[in-house]
């Protein structure tokens, strides 16, 4: 609460533009326990402005959700002697875990290309590829096979038309996590725009952690692996002779 | 019930990896294979990414296999000589298997290599055994239901000095073919990361020539040194083992493993060679399919940075 009000205070002073956006969060954290079966966050808030409603264009408002961003390698099958085998590999320089975009309507009118590329809105703009082998003609394909193999896990979600707007003021939407996430912190921005052009946006981040006893398995996995795996060993032998042992008892009555 | 998985990073269903477990151990202690040829498969069809699933499993089938063992050390079926020689080999393959894997994922294409090697040895052994089998109980029906006594042919595998007498199996051979056995299924068992059962065991039967009842007890007792090597090395290298998955996997699994057992002791050796040799056989082809058939997505995402 107290960096927010921090924050607040910092913008003030250069805060000339007329509208602003004031945001809410259902959560600004979301724990990853071991019941953890995805998770859906409500994004709601309001426009402030000293001034009156400008008149020349509807107000549009754009709210993309962005996991941590990391290299992937895409391979593709092709059929050589006889077998289906992954033949080329482009390696994407950055494409995010989890990605959703969310608007007050048809993407296309909301926002312009030329802001969507500077921002990198979309989900096509916020994957970064930079050269693929000269081998491969199509590489455009590659990054199409991430965002659809990823959309059918509904890890990247295009919601357009989703954020509900009243008066030009109020807006919301919700937006649903799987339950198949990573941890990290998750981008959350808005930006308003009218006839295309952004006129203002506003950052925040959704924190993503594992808690309890994910957090202590996933931490003593990586920094005692002599002791995580022992351990595992250890309930793996005693589970196989607690069942042995069970069992002869069962049989001897 | 659905389950967070700390290290796979994703959400499954509980009681589901209850039952694959419970089906998995069933097999394993039936047939004293550890189960990993067929769970490894299945835990990459549920969607654990295969780094995890390979890993997990190794921790899996060292509870199943000291499960099933527990049972055959009371019946005095497992030939604790032959055993240790056995891991000898095991380890010492284990070690050399990891090279090897590590050597073709530097090259790439391990994934297809690991698939060719399933495809080749699964059916080589299945079609082997099926066909053997097959004709040992059409002998016995012949012979009106009694299994006649054949004298073990006295091949190569007696020829080699070291010898060595494997009181509990009735064998009195060179220690050379076990050290041999060993080390393959050690080198297997860690690229396709699988106990190895599945290939030991024929090979303890066709090759060694010991006692069916014997071979069961034996290879899961040498399973579990091998699966405990593979566990810790995964944990301590790639970080890949999940506890919370291995857990859930195995209460099924050892559960399993005790009801195999028994339902092992009850059949007959030949039936439950054609039975091992059909699931072999099945696997088998699901897997050539995938090699043969256009798969329904071309392209695969993996961790990039590698390069």
């Amino acid at each position: 609460m107290r960096w927010w009000l921090c924050l607040i205070l910092m913008l003030l002073p250069f805060s000339a533009k007329a509208e602003e956006v004031v945001l809410g969060l259902s959560k600004d954290k979301v724990a990853i326990t071991t019941s953890f079966d995805g998770s859906e966050i409500l994004i709601f808030g309001a426009v402030k402005r000293e001034e009156p409603i400008p008149t020349n264009a509807p107000l549009e408002v754009v709210i993309t959700v962005a996991g941590p961003s990391e290299p992937v390698l895409v391979r593709r099958k092709a059929y050589r002697y006889g077998i289906w085998v992954n033949v080329d590999f482009v390696e994407v320089d950055s494409a995010p875990e989890f990605y959703a975009v969310a608007t007050s309507g048809p993407l296309d009118e909301v926002l312009s290309n030329v802001e969507d590329l500077r921002e990198k809105i979309t989900i096509d703009r916020a994957i970064r590829s930079v050269g693929a082998p000269s081998s491969i003609q199509d590489a455009g394909s590659f990054t199409d096979a991430i965002i659809r193999i990823r959309s059918e896990a509904e890890l990247y979600q295009t919601l357009e038309g989703q954020v509900a707007l009243d008066q030009q003021t109020l807006f919301r939407t919700s937006i649903k996590m799987p339950a198949n996430l990573t941890e990290g912190d998750y981008v959350t921005r808005i930006f308003l725009t009218r006839s295309g052009e952004i006129v203002a946006d506003y950052e925040t981040s959704i924190d993503v952690r594992k808690v309890g006893l994910e957090r202590w398995l996933f931490s003593l996995s990586r920094e005692k692996p002599m002791w995580y795996g022992l351990m595992s060993l250890a309930i793996a032998i005693a589970a196989g002779w607690g069942a042995s042992a069970v069992f002869r008892l069962l049989r001897n009555t | 019930m659905q389950i967070y998985l700390p290290i796979a990073e994703v959400s499954v269903n509980a009681f589901l990896l209850l039952g694959l477990g419970g089906l998995v151990g069933i097999l394993s202690g039936m047939f004293g294979v550890g189960g990993g040829f067929l769970m490894t498969p299945l835990l990459f069809f549920i969607g654990i990414p295969p780094a995890v699933a390979v890993a997990t499993e190794a921790n899996q089938i060292v509870a199943s296999s000291f499960s099933g063992v527990l049972a055959h050390f009371r019946r005095k079926t497992v030939d604790l000589k032959m055993g240790f020689v056995l891991l000898i080999g095991g380890l010492v393959g284990a070690a050399l298997g990891v090279i090897v894997f590590n050597y073709l994922k530097s090259v790439g294409q391990v994934d297809l290599l690991v698939r060719l090697c399933y495809v080749v040895f699964l059916g080589i052994i299945g079609g082997l055994m099926f066909i053997e089998s097959l004709r040992a109980i059409r002998k016995t029906h012949k012979a009106g239901g009694v299994t006649p006594v054949t004298r073990r042919q006295r091949n190569w595998v007696h020829a080699l000095p070291f010898k060595m007498r494997f009181r509990t199996s009735g064998l009195y051979i060179s220690a050379i073919p076990p050290l041999i056995v060993g080390v393959l299924v050690g080198i297997l068992a860690a690229i396709m990361g699988v106990g190895g059962g599945f290939i030991m065991v024929p090979a303890m039967i066709y090759i060694l020539g010991m006692p069916t009842k014997v071979v069961v007890g034996t290879s899961l007792f040498q399973i579990i040194f091998v699966t405990a090597f593979t566990t810790m090395l995964h944990a301590t290298t790639n970080f890949t083992v999940d506890i919370v998955l291995a857990v859930l996997l195995l209460v099924g699994g050892v559960i399993g493993a005790q009801i195999g057992t028994q339902i092992g002791l009850r059949m007959k050796a030949e039936q439950l060679r054609v039975l091992l040799a059909l699931m072999v056989l099945i696997v088998c082809g699901k897997l050539a399919t995938d090699l043969l058939l256009e798969p329904s997505e071309l392209y695969s995402l993996g961790v990039g940075g590698g390069h």
